[in-house]
């Protein structure tokens, strides 16, 4: 492509971050190039300094970091030399930033069209009156419902995937040469992220802006990039041309990355007449006088995984906390092994409590930051089984190997010295410690990478097939559904709208809900949102009405 | 000329002291148990100044009978002597011996303000921490009762009580704990209850643990270091607190030595230029000030914060 086309590039990139008193280096020279127009997909775990590279593309470093080497020069200027004053002039008016959680990002306390005329106005591109009916316009061009009055509300009387949009919207305001998106879309609902994605990308186009797209996830890159560059531990991994990365990645980190999604377990054979270990039955329960569930009826058997899917608000986690007894329902009751378990917690027996586990999805806070591993994992086992001194000592240990850490470099360590995917595997731990029947994963996977998830997922089918266990797993993500579960239980709005077996589930005829969340899972093929929002536009009204009503 | 000649005087305090703490801290490193060991390495030399202070109150305060050159309440000689060889610092409005005075006292208010500091924390935290755990009415009895408590000035409320329940001191140390575990309460409850909403918590309480393992186990640790700030604050309140009193004549009582009414006893000497009267503030002063240092430092390691 010809020089003068080229945009941002950035040469022997070296940042630094602070940790204890020394300096870190987090990414390690990386060369980026990017022409006018382009959109570049930048992916990796976390920790690959993915974030900390799109920030440096506007020459900024977060506290605590440093940018230590190498050149960036955006449009014939180097953001190293200018001064602060000259790279303030920049961003918000030539370069823009989307970051993760729209709902962090917006102050609450303005409406989002004052947050929107801010940058026009500061930078003096545009009078406050011009700058208002341009948010109207682009709100519109965004497809957000009512744009001519949207504008007036404040952050938190919008959805959070309209917030998204809007945030977008006023990243557009000064008609940037260069947006830098940070996980736009990790934090929202799979029907959600689609519209978010088509809006972001036709927005991308009509006003031909560059684009560095920071993601972990290889489908929604897919979808968005035109060049896909893979990073790990602050290094280059490979960068090549979208279509050509997906067909033929040519290194082997790239190639595990892929091969993760298609990991799934071996089809079970269907369930007899046995009892199941766990039964929901017509449970409807709620907060306040407002019903979260409503009838809802379901079975776990032993040694098989039942995976409650829905978005957020689909009342996944509420059916958790009844079974578990936080929740006592209104109506109906939950049998284990036949016979029905006291509604409230607190009436339950010992061996009750100890029969059905918990994992929850952010270890951070389901760990006692200053419990060590030894009393994590020992206290259930010291409870429940009597374990004390040596013995107790000797089942932290074997548990430890179980979930695949060694014991000796990891039963005195507190949760702050282990990595996101062990704590997680920490909390696995505690929940075998109680040797129970059942466990409850609610969303155990959603924090983590893809790598780290698979890894999660295949001790949990390996302990499930070793101890006889039955697992609820309560999860957004379809993928993980496809990798792990026998049963798949459909929710909406506390309703149960499908359940099935798996091969059933994932075969038509569908419910037109579970039709829509499962055409809403990205996939790696280029072509499929174009394919999809065309299919979605011919079918009709039906998915359209829906989607917007989130 | 005065100003620099002090200026000089108190920046070789700052040396001596820091070279104190330094020495202190290799000597601890040095001699201590691997774990003790590697735990001063992380102390900044601020913390270990202080950290030989409260050692040597302690000592000085425990050895009281013996290291005194003269008794607590003895009347040797004339009153206001001149600091002399026989009595090191002089002698106060009744002809008794400072230095022994100001030793004894060490023993009377440290440890009188440190009973009461810890009993006011024990009441509180327990309360405040079972307050935000059991929540519903308990929560609400308990908190608007410390509201009530908390409503009345507290000088006017120790006097009032101390009126009512009589003057001594173990009924000064109940009073003051009483009326402090107010403030300790609030705190605790405020800190708990951003701890008790927590996965762990919750994860405990479906374990089926019971009351006392959820607050000394699981909130206690998390909650530590906000409480060991305040107890550092609070004890130098206490000290004031107590001094008050005695000033107005419910606190200690005479002839018992407390560096509160020592200085009360002796102010007209500061009209001669003769600095005795200050001795007995500046172990107060040098005390909070060697508190206020640990506790710093043990804020900071609790609770992961930088600069």
């Amino acid at each position: 492509m010809a020089e003068k086309n080229v945009l941002l590039t950035m040469k022997g990139l070296r940042i630094e971050g602070r940790a204890d008193e020394e300096w870190l280096e987090i990414v390690k020279g990386v060369d980026l190039t990017l022409h006018r127009g382009e959109v570049l997909g930048l992916i990796g775990e976390s920790g690959a300094g993915k974030s900390t590279i799109g920030l440096a593309a506007m020459g900024f470093a977060r506290d605590g970091c440093r940018i230590s080497g190498g050149e960036i020069l955006f449009d014939g200027i180097d953001l190293r030399k200018a001064s602060e004053s000259e790279r303030r002039a920049l961003r918000g008016k030539r370069i823009a930033y989307v970051a993760q959680s729209a709902a962090a990002s917006f102050n609450p306390a303005h409406k989002l069209i004052d947050q929107y005329c801010e940058a026009p106005v500061e930078h003096g591109v545009m009078g406050r009156a011009e700058a208002s009916h341009d948010a109207k316009e682009l709100y519109a061009k965004m497809q957000l419902p009512q744009p001519e009055t949207i504008g007036f509300r404040y952050p938190h009387q919008v959805s959070g995937g309209q917030l998204q949009r809007a945030m977008t919207a006023m990243a557009m305001a000064c008609r940037p040469d260069l947006i830098i998106f940070d996980e736009p879309t990790t934090a929202l609902d799979v029907t959600t992220q689609i519209e978010v994605l088509a809006a972001i990308r036709n927005i991308v186009e009509q006003f031909d802006t560059a684009a560095i797209y920071i993601t972990h996830d290889l489908a929604v890159v897919a979808q968005m990039a035109d060049k896909i560059k893979v990073l790990l531990r602050g290094e280059e991994v490979e960068e090549a041309e979208t279509r050509a990365m997906l067909d033929a990645p040519s290194k082997d980190y790239t190639r595990s990355l892929w091969a993760v999604r298609s990991y799934a377990r071996a089809a079970q054979a269907p369930v007899r007449d046995a009892t199941p270990v766990v039964s929901v039955r017509n449970v409807t329960a709620g907060y306040g006088t407002i019903n979260v569930l409503t009838d809802i009826s379901f079975d776990i058997h032993a040694r098989r995984t039942v995976a409650v899917v829905g978005e957020s608000g689909s009342g996944k986690s509420t059916a958790a906390r009844v079974i578990t007894g936080l929740l006592p329902p209104r109506m109906g009751e939950i049998l284990f092994n036949g016979s029905a378990l006291p509604p409230d917690y607190r009436r339950r027996t010992r061996d009750q409590l100890r029969q059905a586990q918990m994992i929850y999805q952010m270890a951070d806070t389901a760990l006692n930051p200053k419990q060590k591993l030894r009393e994590l994992i020992g206290r259930p086992a010291q409870m429940y089984l009597g374990l004390n001194g040596k013995a107790l000592d000797a089942r932290v240990r074997d548990l430890l190997r179980v979930i695949e850490l060694e014991p000796n470099d990891y039963i005195d360590r507190l949760p702050s010295e282990l990595s996101g995917g062990q704590k997680q595997r920490i909390g696995i731990a505690r929940a075998l410690a109680a040797e129970p029947q059942f466990i409850i994963c609610d969303e155990v996977t959603s924090a983590l990478d893809q790598l780290v998830a698979e890894g999660i997922l295949k001790l949990l089918d390996k302990l499930q097939s070793e101890f006889s266990l039955a697992y609820m797993f309560i999860t957004h993500d379809l993928a993980t559904v496809k990798a792990i579960a026998d049963e798949v239980v459909v929710m909406k709005n506390g309703v149960v709208v499908e359940q099935g077996p798996k091969s059933e589930m994932f075969q038509p005829p569908h419910d037109p809900y579970t039709e829509l969340l499962l055409s809403s899972v990205p996939e790696m093929d280029p072509d499929w949102l174009d394919n999809l929002l065309a299919e979605r536009a011919a079918g009709g009204a039906g998915a359209k009405a829906e989607s917007a009503g989130n | 000329m005065g100003f620099l000649t002090g200026l000089l005087w108190f920046f070789a305090a700052i040396a001596v002291a820091m070279a104190a703490g330094w020495l202190f801290r290799k000597g601890v490193i040095a001699v201590a148990p691997r774990g003790v060991a590697k735990e001063m390495r992380t102390a900044p030399l601020t913390a270990s100044f202080g950290m030989l202070m409260i050692l040597i109150y302690i000592l000085v305060a425990l050895s009281a009978h013996w290291i005194a050159p003269f008794g607590e309440t003895t009347i040797v000689g004339r009153e206001y002597e001149p600091w002399g060889n026989v009595h090191l610092l002089g002698t106060d409005n009744l002809g008794r011996d400072m230095l022994s005075r100001l030793i004894y006292a060490a023993r009377n208010t440290v440890g009188i303000a440190f009973i009461t500091t810890a009993l006011a924390f024990i009441l509180g935290s327990i309360l405040g921490l079972l307050a935000a755990i059991v929540g519903g009415w308990p929560d609400q009895l308990l908190s608007r009762a410390v509201d009530v408590l908390m409503a009345i000035p507290a000088l006017i409320f120790a006097l009032l009580l101390l009126t009512i329940v009589g003057t001594s001191v173990v009924n000064m140390i109940l009073v003051i704990a009483l009326i402090d575990s107010t403030r300790v309460f609030r705190l605790a409850r405020a800190v708990a209850m951003n701890i008790v909403v927590m996965d762990y918590v919750e994860a405990a309480k479906l374990r089926g643990e019971g009351l006392w393992r959820l607050i000394m186990r699981e909130i206690l640790p998390n909650a530590m270091a906000p409480l060991v700030a305040e107890f550092g604050l609070r004890f130098c309140f206490v000290f004031l607190t107590i001094s008050a009193l005695s000033f107005l004549g419910l606190g200690i009582q005479p002839p018992t030595a407390d560096w509160g009414s020592m200085v009360k006893d002796n102010a007209t000497l500061i009209s001669f230029g003769d600095i005795t009267p200050l001795l007995p503030a500046g172990a107060i002063a040098l005390l909070t000030v060697s508190v206020n240092f640990v506790v710093d430092w043990q804020l900071h390691r609790a609770s992961g914060l930088k600069e």
